[in-house]
């Protein structure tokens, strides 16, 4: 299990990097939002899967799985919303304001 | 705190309370009140010249930074204290030049003397300074105060151009200095130069030994204009005149003659000093006095001279530490009268081209012009300027009844002896020197005859001079004529200064034969060979001066695109355009190309450490099963990343990063997650709305990509971060090194009284977490508002309307 989602998260990363070489602005935040889940995935690979039951004290069970790794990916979960909210924002404001999504038009002046 | 400490500082002191003084008083010249400063100091130095001359030293000490061993220490011995008071005795002459020279109506008098007063305090503290900390910070103050004077006239391009130049090479030297002085503190583990000099036997096998000699003596040949570095000179030639004649011939030029003078008794002895030190020296000497022959400019000529004889003194260093090698006895003896000959030298130098360099400016002043072109005739209108010239000609030409004739007989007998040397490989190059060294007399004898002959005989013309020509006024002539006086003085009672001067000056250099000197300066000595070495300099002078217009132009064949100057310059430009093409090449403004540099640099270096260091392995015990619903899950995941990264359409896009998200949802429901899963199907639905609430704003999705489909360069970049993820995160699983510390939450009952361990942990155990990434969002939130809300670009350009 640990090696298809070591596999898995490769795939999202590969993807997401890819996506975010792109030229147009909203492919760059599709591919932070497919980044940001390649890296949840691996958070929890790393605490370890399956290791015991779900960590809430009511059910018995001689172990649990580790809550820490999730504590960390709720965490992130919502910063990573949080920022990619603001992040679609701001694309869709420069595409208004600057009429081009293109990544190659968006660039400063020639000496800066 | 001794007086001698005060009296270092008295200047800097003295600087704070000038530009009131120029402010306050403005009737009388401020130069009258600055005046007092440097005559202090120089009355103050002369109670030492007994102590001195007894053979004694002192050292006075003030904890500064003791921790470091950095302490304002002051050490007084013969070259210290020479050097102390050819600062302070010809800084006190200058001002009073200065005084009748600068006009207190146009001139910016208190910059002036500030930066003045800084430099004397510099200068003062590099000759005492026993710390070589200290003295590095002094030695850079006077880099400094020197770049202040000499863009002086600041709106002169020329003189902008001149102070840079002068900075940049003697800041250059500066630092290769410090890197020598931390290398010496590493060998001798002190950063006192006499406790170093104690330890000079131990440490010549040292390995820094070599390196810091070198780095050293970049410091002292910056300073000191030696060749290649002496192209800043004729062009710190900007500065006012009185600085020229201070800083640029007597005083700060002669730093680097100091620091190799002082250094001698460390290094000298050593073969690769000798030669560096000689050689340079002979160079400068020999490339100086060709060069000031073909100058128009009679500051230019002086600049080239200053660098002519600043070799002369530096060689002459050189040849005479060859008496260390011998340590004693005759040998030793023999050569030291090289070092007789530098300390002499040095001494009548500040003499005699100081009172030229004052004259040069009094013409300067009284015709309006430098050029030696316009120049002629001033003989009967100017006679007191034209004697004072002459004297000052003469005697730097080598001719009796001057002092620069005794100190160049004992160059001659230096070079002679240094000739005739046996160690350090000379029997092959030897002869050269007396060559070299004769040569270059002949030159400086021509340039010399140039001086005075140009300026004060031949035709005038008064329709090419800007002014009509006058002799100066007293005040201006008092400075030259005590410098002058002391030129002829010097001549018929040499053997005066041998007690006072010479001797301590020679015992600090070479120490082993400390108290042994018998210094008897004769100016006629037999026909030795000296003399006729003389006679010949001066016929051949004659004969070159006479056909000078036959061979002159022979300089204007030389190719000025060989010039060191023209390298420098070039070398510059070129440093700049090199950057900026650099520049221009990596940083080229695209987003896309900085993440491809990131992430290059990540796969590289991650990569190369990865497999480098062996990190890779895999491990499988622990692992867990995997059950066809996974599988499903996992190929779902894949097909709709596909979906994402192929398609062209922007709603299909998002729908897929909608199917991305619940399936990783689903996933941590089935890696037993609850509440990661509630979040994230919470969260998902709330990203695809605001997805589809843009939806009508967003832009297409680009029908073509990157020009024509697949951009294979980012597709190999990105296939090689998501390889890499994945084997590190396999690696990782394979190597873990203790077991966790979530044991720890399994008691989450007891201790927070909560039975879901997530939530505690996220609001009880690590609960700053929790309350930042509140913040986290609040902030978002506000940024989205005010993206959305505030148009203050557009509101400017309603309100200009």
């Amino acid at each position: 299990m640990e090696i298809l989602m070591s596999v898995l998260a490769g795939v999202l990363f590969m993807a997401g990097t890819y996506l975010v070489l792109a030229k147009s602005l909203i492919r760059i935040v599709l591919g932070t939002a497919v980044l940001g889940h390649g890296a949840l995935l691996l958070l929890l690979t790393m605490g370890g899967l399956k290791t015991g039951a779900p960590p809430i004290l009511g059910i018995e069970s001689t172990a649990y799985t580790d809550p820490l790794p999730q504590a960390l990916i709720l965490t992130a979960i919502v910063i990573n919303f949080g920022v990619l909210g603001f992040f679609l924002v701001l694309a869709y404001r420069s595409y208004q304001e600057l009429g081009t999504d293109d990544m190659e038009q968006l660039r400063g002046t020639e000496d800066e | 705190m001794s007086w001698l400490h005060i009296f270092i500082l008295f200047p800097l002191l003295a600087a704070v309370i000038i530009p009131i003084l120029f402010k306050k008083i403005p009737r009388v010249h401020t130069g009258w009140f600055v005046l007092v400063v440097p005559l202090a100091v120089f009355i103050y130095l002369l109670t030492f010249l007994p102590m001195v001359a007894g053979g004694e030293t002192a050292m006075y000490s003030l904890p500064w930074i003791p921790r470091f061993d950095i302490h304002y220490s002051l050490y007084v011995d013969g070259l210290g204290l020479v050097f102390g008071l050819i600062i302070s005795g010809i800084g006190a002459l200058v001002v009073l030049y200065s005084i009748y020279y600068l006009s207190k109506h146009r001139e910016a008098l208190h910059n002036f003397y500030v930066y003045l007063m800084m430099f004397l305090t510099a200068m003062l503290g590099v000759v005492f300074s026993d710390n070589m900390i200290v003295l590095y910070l002094f030695w850079e103050l006077t880099s400094i105060s020197s770049f202040l004077l000499i863009a002086y006239w600041y709106a002169r391009r020329q003189s902008r151009y001149g102070a840079q130049k002068a900075m940049l090479i003697t800041i250059f030297g500066g630092f290769a200095m410090l890197a020598a002085i931390i290398m010496l503190s590493i060998m001798g583990e002190t950063f006192s130069l006499q406790a170093l000099m104690a330890q000079s036997d131990q440490l010549v096998q040292h390995e820094l030994f070599l390196p810091a000699m070198i780095l050293i003596l970049i410091g002292a040949f910056t300073k000191s204009v030696q060749f290649p570095f002496h192209i800043w000179l004729p062009d710190a030639m900007e500065a006012p005149t009185p600085i020229s004649a201070y800083l640029h011939s007597a005083t700060m030029v002669k730093a680097g003659i100091y620091l190799v003078a002082r250094f001698t008794p460390f290094f000298g002895g050593a073969m690769e000093w000798f030669w560096i030190v000689t050689g340079v020296g002979l160079l400068t000497l020999l490339w100086g006095s060709l060069l000031a022959v073909k100058q128009r400019d009679l500051k230019a000529l002086l600049a080239f001279s200053t660098i002519s004889q600043l070799g002369f003194i530096m060689s002459l260093l050189g040849m005479g530490s060859a008496a260390l090698y011998y340590g004693g006895g005759d040998e030793a003896h023999l050569h030291s009268m090289a070092i007789l000959a530098a300390v002499f030298h040095l001494v009548n130098h500040a003499t005699f081209k100081g009172s030229l360099f004052m004259v040069v400016g009094i013409v300067d002043h009284e015709t309006g012009t430098r050029d030696l072109r316009k120049l002629g005739g001033l003989m009967s209108i100017m006679p007191i300027s034209f004697t004072l010239a002459l004297i000052g000609s003469l005697s730097m030409a080598g001719l009796p009844p001057f002092n620069g004739f005794l100190s160049k007989e004992l160059f001659f007998t230096g070079a002679l002896n240094a000739a005739e040397l046996d160690i350090f490989r000379m029997e092959t190059y030897g002869a050269l020197i007396p060559i070299v060294a004769w040569t270059a007399s002949i030159f400086t004898f021509v340039y010399s005859i140039v001086l005075v002959f140009k300026t004060f005989f031949g035709k005038y013309q008064p329709e090419r001079l800007e002014k009509e020509a006058h002799e100066a006024p007293w005040g201006m002539l008092i400075s030259p004529l005590i410098l002058t006086v002391l030129v002829v003085v010097i001549f018929f009672v040499p053997n005066v200064l041998a007690h006072y001067v010479l001797e301590p000056m020679m015992a600090s250099i070479l120490p082993p034969l400390a108290g042994e000197f018998d210094i008897h300066i004769e100016a006629w000595h037999g026909f030795e060979p000296e003399l006729f070495m003389t006679i010949g300099v001066v016929v051949l002078g004659a004969i070159l001066y006479a056909t000078l217009r036959k061979w002159i132009v022979l300089y204007n064949n030389m190719p000025r695109a060989l010039s060191i100057t023209n390298a420098y310059n070039s070398g510059l430009k070129g440093m700049e355009s090199i950057s900026r093409k650099v520049t221009d090449w990596h940083m080229t403004g695209f987003s896309r190309d900085y993440l491809r540099y990131i992430l290059v640099i990540f796969v590289v270096i991650t990569g190369a450490s990865l497999f480098l260091l062996d990190g890779f392995s895999i491990d499988t015990a622990n692992a867990a099963n995997i059950n066809g619903f996974e599988i499903i899950l996992s190929l779902v995941l894949v097909g709709s990343t596909a979906m994402v990264v192929i398609t062209r359409s922007r709603l299909t896009a998002v729908i897929g990063v909608g199917v991305l998200g619940y399936i990783v949802a689903l996933f941590f429901v089935v890696l037993r997650a609850p509440d990661l899963a509630l979040t994230q199907l919470a969260i998902e639905t709330v990203t695809v709305a605001l997805f589809l609430v843009c939806f009508y704003h967003l832009p297409r999705l680009r029908e073509k990509e990157e020009g024509d489909g697949i951009n294979v360069f980012n597709l190999i970049i990105a296939g090689a971060v998501g390889l890499l993820v994945t084997l590190i995160s396999l690696s990782a699983n394979g190597h873990r090194l203790f077991p966790a510390i979530s044991d720890f939450y399994e008691d989450a009952y007891e201790l927070a009284g909560a039975g879901n361990m997530v939530n505690a942990i996220l609001a009880d155990f690590r609960a700053i977490d929790t309350l930042l990434e509140i913040f986290v969002l609040c902030i978002a939130g506000l940024a989205a508002y005010a993206l959305i809300k505030l148009r203050l670009a557009r509101r400017e350009q309603d309100e200009n309307q």
